[in-house]
């Protein structure tokens, strides 16, 4: 098992006067699945492109297991590079294209054919060998671009966005592929999605970017259930956002009053500090959300009425759309499981919506900490 | 919708072609070889053949050395540098073989500006003389050819993925190793098809080596004009044309043999054709040929200072800059010197001594060259009309339908290019003596059509390719009419790349000598063939002045094509 840890130090780069990536640190623990994840030009592969030394970062410091290869060329950093387009060279076979890396490394021609086979085994491709790229389905060379990174094991491996281009089905085939190497070989590996739901099923912590700079990082159920910002809260999952004011703050938990709410509830707070009077932002995940009397209305904190707009059942989840009574809150959304035989909803039905205090999550409002 | 391009092409090419190489097997009493025998009865002619191999293959082999790393650096730097270095590539590729020549006799004439140079460096005493010989028709070949050499290697270079470098670079490999073990392989089709265009053009070149040349230097296409203009033996003039199609019959099928000539167009192989699975002894040798090269550059880079803390990995090096602008410097120099030299008294010698606009006056007064330039800038224009009228119903056909044997009339279409020019030149003399239609603009008009439609067709192409026909889809389902989806939005969107094929055709045409050397016969000269006459006579300041114009005309031509260019793709 080959593993290094990677510390980047307030890393910046700019192009002319436009900052892609302000300056930025962050730690990845050797034999880490850490995923960048965040909304189009966030500068997630710019902090990639840096990682990998294939553009140079105008301040700041790269640290590889503690030496510092912020000057080292890409080819000396022995970092692996899954490239979005899978990059393979259409002028040299799989085998070729595999072997490359090897060859660079003057590994001797019988263990270099040993290793590239072992790599077609991993991926599960061993009869292509002869090919060329553009014989391949794009899911077969994104499992040879795979390959490629993975028969000289660095001891990083970055990943941009390598299942863009598949369909569903392969796409989740292929996350069980990257756990499967991930588990086997202990590598360290930065990856790159937009994709939400992958970055919860694979990553040991999700680093959220937006607009050049980290906006929160930690362990999924972190992001999804103690989001900093209202900018986290949005970006990860389907969420509740009702504004509010704190009255008071007791350990973990908070006295709060919802806009244009008379009656006083309870949340807790998000591992911020908030002091009374402030103005809040409370998260309620719609799963959350109680409709009727369901939950065993004595231990429900929170309390809305609303008029159902839609309802909408995909699959397994069924979703409410609801418009609250009170005025000015916006439009809130509630899912359960779907149940067969179930009394149906009307549309413009009053609906009572509740929610347990430790489902809801005070956030400061405006940008989080 | 093909009906008029295949007209054309075969009453204008193949008929003329044909009826000159018929005439050079059937003499007055029917079937003869004759004119073979005369052929090769001395080593005349078989000697001026190898002189033009020589000098093609010397010439090729350096517009592809020198014109690589050109291409590569336009293909890497930023969207400025490379619209400026572009600009300058393209104002040569577009300036006339005439007046690059032209200005090259100067150049190195024995008062021109190296001579001088070289003495006032106390290199020489006494003025050398660089003109008439190898060297100087060297010098004036790769100025003509080199830009065709960039701009064919650049269409390869530029559809080459940037990211694979970077790939290998991840992959460990140094920048010399990823250069030769992946950008260099790729690169390899466009290096084969600048290397087929220049090396076909400068076979069929007679002007540089006539006037940069001297007697030793004499090329193929000179002794057909020879014997067309002086003794009118239409036998022999067949037989050399044959001799020369032959050359380049052979060329191409080697070509075809080792390369397969779909890659002529710069177009990567398709994507479903399997590739050769070449794993013989070549296939060994050159791999170990590029891993050696690789590893060497490496070695060379290492021993460099390292420049590389605080570099982008994606700059190229300044020695590359600097090779590039001088080579450029090289090429435009010339003409650029013409123009102090128009505007001086003292004649053609280096420096420029004052300031006169008696050249110009000369020139404007004289009707000779005043009716040259109106019925180059007439016949320009019909071509270019005629050359979209015919050449874009083609280019729909190509692209949109599923005709068979596409490949097929592809190569029909492009044959004008590939046949050497001055054999169409010839028998359209033949067939416009016939018809009645030597000294008339419309005779000339089709003749230059015949070569400017493949370059409306391969333009209007890839225009067509890129245009997204949903949105006639999108029209056609909001209610217009076939014809009305064409003029509120085919034509819009397509407009500016029919712009530009026709200037294309225009400057084609206006630059055309060739077939105005013969078609034009003697009176109605176009700009070029008066050019072409005077330059034969005497080396005038007058000439110079008339450079000076068409070299400014050519690069407004430039601007406005490049600014149409550029507007058709923001779209
Ligand atoms: N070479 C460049 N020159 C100028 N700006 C650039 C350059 N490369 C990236 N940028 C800008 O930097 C910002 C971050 O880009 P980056 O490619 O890192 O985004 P990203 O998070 O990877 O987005 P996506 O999810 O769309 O791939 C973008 O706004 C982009 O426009
Ligand atoms: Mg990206």
């Amino acid at each position: 098992m080959v593993s290094s840890s990677l510390r980047i130090h307030e890393l910046c780069k700019r192009y002319g006067d436009f900052v892609a990536l302000a300056p930025t640190s962050l730690d990845v623990a050797s034999g880490e699945f850490l995923t960048l994840l965040g909304p189009s030009g966030s500068g997630k592969t710019t902090l990639l492109s840096l990682i990998a030394g294939l553009a140079h970062p105008d301040e700041g410091r790269i640290l590889i297991d503690d030496t510092d290869v912020t000057h080292s060329p890409a080819y000396d950093r022995d970092i692996g590079v899954v490239f979005q387009n899978y990059a393979l060279f259409p002028h040299m076979t799989i085998e070729d294209n595999i072997a490359f890396p090897l060859k660079m490394r003057k590994v001797a021609d019988a263990e270099a054919r040993r290793r590239t086979a072992e790599a077609l085994e991993t991926v599960r491709l061993p009869h292509v060998a002869k090919r060329y790229p553009r014989e391949l389905s794009g899911g077969q060379q994104q499992r040879i671009a795979l390959a490629r990174c993975i028969v000289y094991r660095p001891a990083i491996i970055l990943m941009d966005e390598p299942l863009g281009a598949l369909d569903k089905k392969l796409r989740d085939q292929m996350q069980l592929e990257i756990k499967r190497i991930h588990r086997e070989l202990g590598t360290t590996i930065v990856y790159v999605t937009h994709d939400q739901e992958e970055a919860m099923t694979m990553s040991d912590r999700i680093c959220l970017m937006n607009a050049g700079a980290i906006e929160q990082l930690g362990t999924p159920e972190d992001l999804y259930f103690r989001p900093r910002s209202v900018f986290v809260a949005d970006f990860l999952g389907e969420s509740n956002l009702l504004s509010a004011t704190v009255r008071g703050v007791d350990g973990d938990g908070l006295d709060i009053v919802l806009a244009a709410q008379a009656a006083p509830s309870r949340a807790v707070g998000n591992g911020g500090s908030f002091a009374a009077g402030e103005p809040i932002k409370v998260m309620v995940r719609p799963q959350n959300l109680v409709v009727g009397d369901a939950g065993g209305g004595g231990q429900l904190s929170g309390r809305i009425s609303g008029r159902l707009l839609d309802v909408m059942i995909s699959g397994s989840l069924t979703r409410l759309y609801i418009a609250p009574e009170t005025v000015g809150m916006p439009q809130l959304v509630a899912a359960h499981p779907t149940r067969s035989g179930a009394a149906p909803y009307e549309i413009g039905q009053l609906l009572s919506l509740g929610w347990h205090a430790a489902d809801a999550v005070a956030i400061r409002d405006g940008k989080g900490i | 919708m093909g009906a008029p391009l295949v007209l054309l092409l075969a009453l204008f090419l193949v008929y003329p072609v044909g009826q000159l190489l018929l005439l050079s097997v059937y003499g007055d009493n029917g079937f003869t070889l004759a004119q073979y025998r005369q052929l090769f009865a001395s080593s005349v002619y078989l000697d001026v053949l190898l002189i033009t191999l020589n000098i093609s293959l010397v010439t090729t082999l350096v517009c592809v050395i020198t014109g690589y790393p050109i291409a590569y650096l336009i293909s890497v730097v930023d969207k400025e540098r490379k619209t400026t270095l572009l600009f300058w590539v393209l104002l040569s590729f577009w300036t006339s073989f005439l007046v690059r020549a032209f200005a090259w006799i100067v150049l190195l004439g024995r008062n021109g500006v190296i001579n001088k140079l070289l003495i006032s460096l106390g290199i020489i005493s006494s003025p050398a003389s660089l003109l008439y010989n190898f060297g100087s028709v060297l010098v004036g070949m790769v100025n003509a050819l080199l830009p065709l050499a960039v701009l064919t290697m650049l269409a390869v270079m530029e559809n080459i993925d940037r990211t694979l470098p970077r790939a290998a670079a991840t992959l460990g490999a140094r920048p010399g190793m990823a250069f030769w073990r992946i950008y260099f392989p790729l690169s390899l089709p466009g290096v084969a098809a600048a290397g087929i265009m220049v090396f076909v053009t400068a076979i069929g070149f007679f002007i540089v080596p006539a006037l940069l040349g001297g007697r030793r230097e004499t090329m193929i296409t000179q002794l057909i004009i020879d014997q067309v203009q002086q003794t009118m033996n239409w036998g022999f003039a067949g037989a050399i044309s044959v001799l020369l199609l032959f050359v380049v019959f052979i060329v191409f099928a080697a070509y075809d043999r080792l390369l397969g000539l779909s890659t002529m167009t710069g177009a990567a192989a398709p994507r479903n054709a399997a590739p050769s699975r070449s794993s013989g002894p070549l296939h060994k040798a050159g791999d170990a040929l590029l891993t050696l090269l690789g590893a060497v550059s490496d070695r060379i880079l290492r021993l460099l200072p390292s420049r590389r803390r605080d570099r982008n990995p994606d700059q190229a090096g300044m020695g590359l800059q600097a090779f590039v602008w001088i080579m450029l410097l090289i090429i435009s120099a010339p003409t650029i010197l013409m123009i102090p030299l128009s505007f001086g008294t003292g004649g053609l010698n280096w420096p420029p001594q004052g300031f006169t606009l008696h050249w110009y006056e000369t020139v404007l007064s004289s009707p000779l060259w005043t009716q040259a330039m109106l019925r180059s800038l007439m016949v320009g224009l019909g071509t270019g009309l005629l050359a979209m009228l015919i050449g874009t119903p083609a280019a729909f056909l190509l692209v949109r339908s599923d005709i068979r044997g596409k490949a097929a009339w592809l190569a029909f279409i492009l044959s004008p290019i590939v046949v050497p020019r001055m054999i169409i030149a010839v028998g359209l003399f033949y067939v416009f003596a016939r018809m009645g239609l030597i000294g008339s603009a419309f005779g000339l008009i089709l003749g230059h059509t015949v070569v400017a439609v493949p370059y409306v067709v391969m333009t209007m192409m890839a225009v067509l390719r890129n245009y997204d026909t949903r949105l006639d889809h999108a029209a056609q389902s909001l209610g217009a009419r076939p014809f009305a989806t064409l003029r509120y939005v085919t034509f819009p969107i397509l407009g500016a790349g029919m712009m530009s094929s026709f200037l294309f055709a225009f400057a084609t045409s206006f630059d055309e000598l060739t077939i105005a050397l013969f078609a034009t016969g003697g009176l109605n000269a176009t700009l070029p063939k008066q050019f072409w006459d005077e330059v034969t006579l005497e080396v005038s300041p007058a000439i110079a002045a008339v450079s000076t114009c068409l070299f400014v005309f050519m690069g407004l031509l430039i601007f406005v094509a490049e600014r149409l260019r550029r507007r058709a793709a923001a779209r």
